[in-house]
């Protein structure tokens, strides 16, 4: 695959982890920088094909790896930029999926712990795709316990609605809940169709469809 | 919970106050005089009460006397204030909060321990009363006032206004508060904050080292243990040992879970990472209710108020979805002054009371280390409103209360912006307009009094001096906002 990635973390353990994971599977560390300044200019200067950025970093220790991402999407639209974080907010999802231009994942540090999931969401960013935590999702499902359309979802629409959130793709649904592509497809055409949802045959612009309707409130 | 000093007037003279205080000068002088034979016989009794406490030890007589006098005392406070505009304020010492049992369900006092919280309670009253200087000014005052009034009767029956006056004045040397006492009282007001604050925040850790200890630390070791177990495996039956690695795995994944959910009962990570507005944010974000967020903050609070503050609006915004039955909520956070407001209101049900809820008594016992009060207005049916202030946590430079230029900086300053035009325009610029056309006219200019090498240099001299006035006018008042805005940088550059 050869992808370059970008590597910012502070935690010097978890950078080496992180850098030997990544290389076992075939991308190529360009940079593994351990705070904020160092990691905006890296963003924009090297233009990896995908960063993996932890959102606390030195100096303040706030969320300037967050900020350092925004910025650097501001700068260089669509940069491919994968968030990791120890809490996930829905506040720090909307800031990153407001531009809605996709390549961007958000996930818990714990996804780390999986090595094959948790590469291939560097994967799917890299791809233009989006990654996002199932907590995230599970907390933007919970703010919208009132939505009609969505209490209107069968379960199995409402899983298939969870996966795709996450950013996943029909095959990889249909992969993960043991049904067949054409009945991942019929779930969706009926998912959006509940939820009044332009239909689209392309992955990454239905899934931000259908996280830019969670964040509707 | 403050405790105030105050002794409950009894209706008697709370109703003959309310009748008098529409009488005339004359009246009044009449009334003050009719109270004589009042203070004559509490003053009799007092002395019995005293003097039968102190040779026959018959203890019990003194707290209702006390009670008496200080019931007379508070009201010709308030009729000294009423009448003559002297306010007196009350001198009492806070009274002792009830005694609390002991972890063995006994009453201390001092060295000794009782079953019931009777005595330590009357031990503690006797001694709150006895050990306070107003009582025994109170008893002062109480002997020696007929006589003052007797002293000024001919003022007050000539002028009874100005006599009134110079009885209040009296009144006030003996009645308001010494220096002494008003520190003390503030100060056994900070003892009690201070106390319920290090109360909650011991509760506090009690409950974190319980949730350490109980939940990661019990699954590290189980954790640990797996490992081990694996690592025996390893040769002999990998299959097993993987499946075993897989299970330390999931269990670590678990124990991140359970750690993240303690931290954010700590400190929340948003707040650490944003402040208040933001985690405030957060929080909405993460109800089921409709939540309009308004922070009005010119900067950052400190760390321990921002997060009193979010955790009061946690716990309103978590009632209103569970109990009240809420469908939107607004949360206003805005100065006022140096004090911070915050409002929360939402459609429910209503209802709230703080006496029964247990969450809205952990926000007060929250606020009340910050001297935080609580309103709540929830009427049954809705919707419930409740406002919190935390008095004076902001920095007064926040309020515009800046420091002010020492005195002697601020005469310069004026007398620079006064004076600076005499040099500049007409002992400078005309003067040297004059020599230019050479007008013959000296008029009042300097330059052109001296002798002629020296008039450019002088009216040169006379043009600076001018600008340097000018000049020093602006540059101080600049250079002391400069520091102050230096002093208030950490807060600017969201350090604090």
């Amino acid at each position: 695959m050869g992808n370059r990635v970008l590597i910012a973390e502070d935690l010097y353990l978890l950078r080496d982890g992180l850098v030997h994971l990544l290389q076992a599977h075939g991308f190529s560390v360009v940079a593994a920088v351990e705070s904020g300044p160092e990691l905006l200019e890296g963003l924009v200067e090297l233009r990896p094909d995908v960063s993996v950025v932890d959102v606390r970093l030195p100096p303040t220790f706030t969320d300037e790896g967050l900020q350092a991402a925004l910025e650097a999407r501001r700068r260089v639209p669509g940069l491919p930029i994968l968030v990791l974080s120890q809490h996930v907010e829905q506040l720090y999802a909307r800031e990153l999926l407001a531009d809605g231009s996709g390549a961007i994942g958000y996930l818990l540090k714990d996804r780390v712990l999986n090595a094959g999931q948790f590469v291939d969401a560097v994967r799917r960013v890299a791809e233009g795709g989006t990654a996002m935590d199932p907590e995230v999702i599970a907390k933007l499902l919970a703010s919208n316990v009132r939505n009609e359309p969505l209490a209107a979802l069968t379960p199995r629409e409402r899983q298939v609605l969870e996966a795709m959130a996450e950013g996943r793709s029909n095959a990889a649904i249909s992969q993960r809940l043991y049904l067949s592509e054409s009945a991942v497809a019929k779930h969706t055409a009926s998912i959006f169709a509940k939820l009044d949802l332009a239909p689209s045959e392309d992955d990454n612009r239905r899934v931000l469809a259908v996280l830019a309707y969670l964040n509707r409130r | 919970m403050v405790y105030l000093g105050t002794v409950p007037v009894s209706s008697m003279f709370a109703h003959t106050g309310g009748m008098l205080r529409r009488l005339t000068g004359t009246a009044r002088v009449a009334a003050l005089l009719g109270m004589i034979l009042v203070q004559a016989g509490v003053f009799l009794l007092s002395v019995a009460a005293v003097t039968l406490t102190f040779t026959l030890g018959l203890v019990f007589l003194l707290p209702p006397q006390i009670r008496m006098v200080r019931a007379l005392a508070e009201e010709t406070r308030r009729r000294i204030g009423a009448w003559t505009g002297v306010r007196i304020a009350s001198p009492y010492l806070a009274e002792p909060p009830p005694p609390r049992p002991e972890v063995d369900g006994l009453y201390r006092y001092e060295r000794t321990l009782y079953k019931s919280p009777r005595v330590p309670t009357w031990n503690a009253r006797w001694k709150w009363m006895t050990t306070d200087p107003a009582t025994w000014r109170d008893l002062l005052w109480l002997g020696l006032d007929p006589l003052v009034k007797l002293a000024l009767l001919p003022l007050l029956l000539a002028l009874p206004t100005r006599g009134l006056g110079v009885y209040g004045q009296w009144c006030a040397l003996l009645l308001s508060p010494t220096r002494a006492s008003v520190l003390r009282g503030q100060l056994s007001h900070l003892h009690q904050s201070r106390s319920i604050a290090a109360d909650s925040q011991a509760a506090e850790m009690r409950r974190i080292e319980r949730d350490l200890h109980d939940g990661t630390q019990a699954r590290l070791i189980a954790i640990g243990m797996t490992l081990g177990a694996a690592e025996e495996l390893m040769d002999a039956d990998p299959a097993a040992a993987k499946t075993l690695m897989s299970k330390a795995r999931d269990a670590s994944a678990e124990t991140l879970t359970e750690l993240r959910r303690l931290i954010r009962g700590i400190h929340p990570p948003v707040l650490a990472e944003r402040g208040l507005a933001d985690a405030v944010r957060a929080l909405a974000m993460d109800t089921a209710l409709r939540v309009e967020v308004e922070v009005d903050l010119p900067h950052r609070p400190e760390p321990p108020v921002e997060a009193a503050v979010y955790f009061a609006v946690s716990e309103l915004l978590a009632n209103a979805a569970r109990h009240g039955d809420a469908r939107s909520a607004s949360v206003d956070i805005s100065s006022d002054g140096p004090s911070l407001r915050v409002t929360v209101t939402d459609d429910g049900l209503g209802g709230a009371d703080p006496a029964k809820g247990s969450g809205l008594r952990g926000i007060e016992r929250r606020l009340a280390a910050f001297d935080g009060v609580m309103a709540v207005n929830s009427p049954p049916g809705g919707p419930t409103s409740v406002m919190m202030v935390l008095p004076r946590v902001l920095p007064d430079h926040w309020a515009g209360v800046l420091p002010k230029l020492p005195r002697w900086k601020a005469v310069v300053v004026a007398l620079c912006w006064s004076l600076a035009w005499c040099p500049l325009f007409p002992q400078g610029l005309v003067a040297a307009a004059l020599k230019i056309f050479d007008v013959r006219e000296k008029s009042w200019f300097l330059a052109l009094h001296v002798a002629e090498p020296f008039q450019w240099p002088v009216v040169y001299v006379m043009v600076t001096l001018g600008l340097a006035m000018y000049a020093t006018a602006i540059a101080i008042p600049a250079k002391h906002n400069r520091d102050r805005l230096m002093a208030q940088a950490p807060h600017r550059l969201g350090l604090c």
